[in-house]
């Protein structure tokens, strides 16, 4: 399969990739990630090899950006005085203590629950993008829905 | 759950931050070197006008119509690099001088040029042809006969035809040695409004040169 060009792949993508940064590192972080992602995605595209899946290729790299993210935060988590005038922008719909349990999820739930949720991937594409069986994304899907109900009914 | 599943689906943000996120990129992109082709759309009397560079010079310049210009992205993309992004802030020279151009306050365009998309007889019959000045006009078996090889004027009409670089490496300035236009990868149309812009004599300076010869 030909590659397309960058931009293409950029207007494809760019609504549903931002979207699921939001929603899985909060929209305080999801800019710097979704420069991170198309970044490293443009570092790496011409020696691309199968461009047969890009979307699960881009997701990937958003995935571990992600992670990269929870990581910095969980060494800066110290709570320090929030500083009220610049507090964070709303989360994504009005449902703050659902978007504060996906974030609390372990990353490979929270990543697998978005992508079939938010982004209405398939669970063969989920388990490519956190790197397991699509068996285990069916899994962790269903793990981490489990968690959020219980956040959910609480 | 559902009422669940439709909360996830609806987290829609905004466009804009999207956007904006999108655009922040672009800058980073361009400031550590990834964009091996850039390219805008530009407006001009002859219709958008898709331009392309590559840190080597102007690489496309590409008409819209029958060959529409998500093709010619597609094709660049294989030909120099898949790297390839709209950076309109690296096109403004480009811009400005087809702007002028267009205005007929400019005769010759001083934009370095790429000839990678070009080879063999096609190249040197595009080289020739841009050094046709201003307001002038050739003929197909001149440029083919400049070019090495003085039968090969269809082999020429071709090569022009593929002009990479329309407009700036000036093929619609070659016309048929009985005067005719000829052909012209963007429509005739165009050849005609271009010719005129560049002072309208070309039907006679052609017809001149071909009795001339």
């Amino acid at each position: 399969m030909r590659t397309p060009p960058f931009q293409a792949l950029l207007d494809e993508h760019r609504d549903d990739v931002y979207r699921f940064l939001v929603a899985s590192v909060g929209p305080h972080d999801a800019d710097d990630c979704f420069q991170e992602t198309f970044v490293a995605a443009l570092r790496t595209y011409p020696r691309l090899r199968d461009a047969a899946n890009l979307r699960a290729w881009l997701f990937t790299i958003a995935h571990r950006k992600a992670i990269d993210a929870h990581r910095a935060r969980g060494r800066r988590a110290v709570p320090v005085e929030v500083l009220p005038e610049q507090a964070a922008p709303p989360p994504p719909d009005g449902e703050p203590a659902l978007w504060a349990a996906v974030q609390g999820l372990p990353s490979k739930q929270r990543a697998a629950v978005l992508h079939r949720y938010v982004n209405d991937l398939p669970y063969a594409d989920i388990g490519r993008i956190v790197g397991c069986s699509e068996a285990a994304a069916r899994q962790n899907v269903r793990a981490g829905l489990a968690t959020l109900r219980g956040a959910w009914e609480r | 759950m559902n009422e669940f599943q439709q909360a996830l689906r609806s987290a829609r943000p905004e466009r804009e931050r999207a956007e904006a996120a999108a655009k922040a990129v672009l800058a980073r992109a361009e400031r550590e070197g990834l964009v091996d082709v850039a390219y805008a759309l530009v407006d001009s009397p002859v219709g958008t006008l898709l331009i392309a560079e590559t840190r080597k010079g102007l690489v496309r310049v590409a008409f819209d119509g029958n060959y529409p210009h998500d093709k010619v992205l597609q094709e660049l993309a294989e030909d120099v690099s898949p790297r390839v992004l709209e950076s309109p802030a690296r096109l403004d020279d480009a811009r400005r001088e087809l702007d002028e151009y267009f205005e007929g306050r400019r005769t010759d365009f001083e934009l370095p040029l790429d000839w990678r998309l070009t080879r063999g007889f096609g190249r040197r019959v595009l080289r020739n042809t841009a050094r046709i000045p201003y307001g002038r006009v050739s003929t197909y078996k001149t440029v083919a006969g400049e070019a090495g090889s003085p039968r090969g004027a269809r082999a020429a009409g071709n090569a022009l035809g593929a002009n990479p670089i329309a407009i700036v490496v000036p093929c619609h300035r070659v016309l048929h040695s009985g005067g005719g236009l000829g052909g012209y990868g963007g429509g005739l149309d165009r050849k005609e409004f271009l010719l005129k812009l560049e002072g309208g004599r070309w039907k006679e300076t052609a017809r001149a040169r071909s009795s001339a010869a």
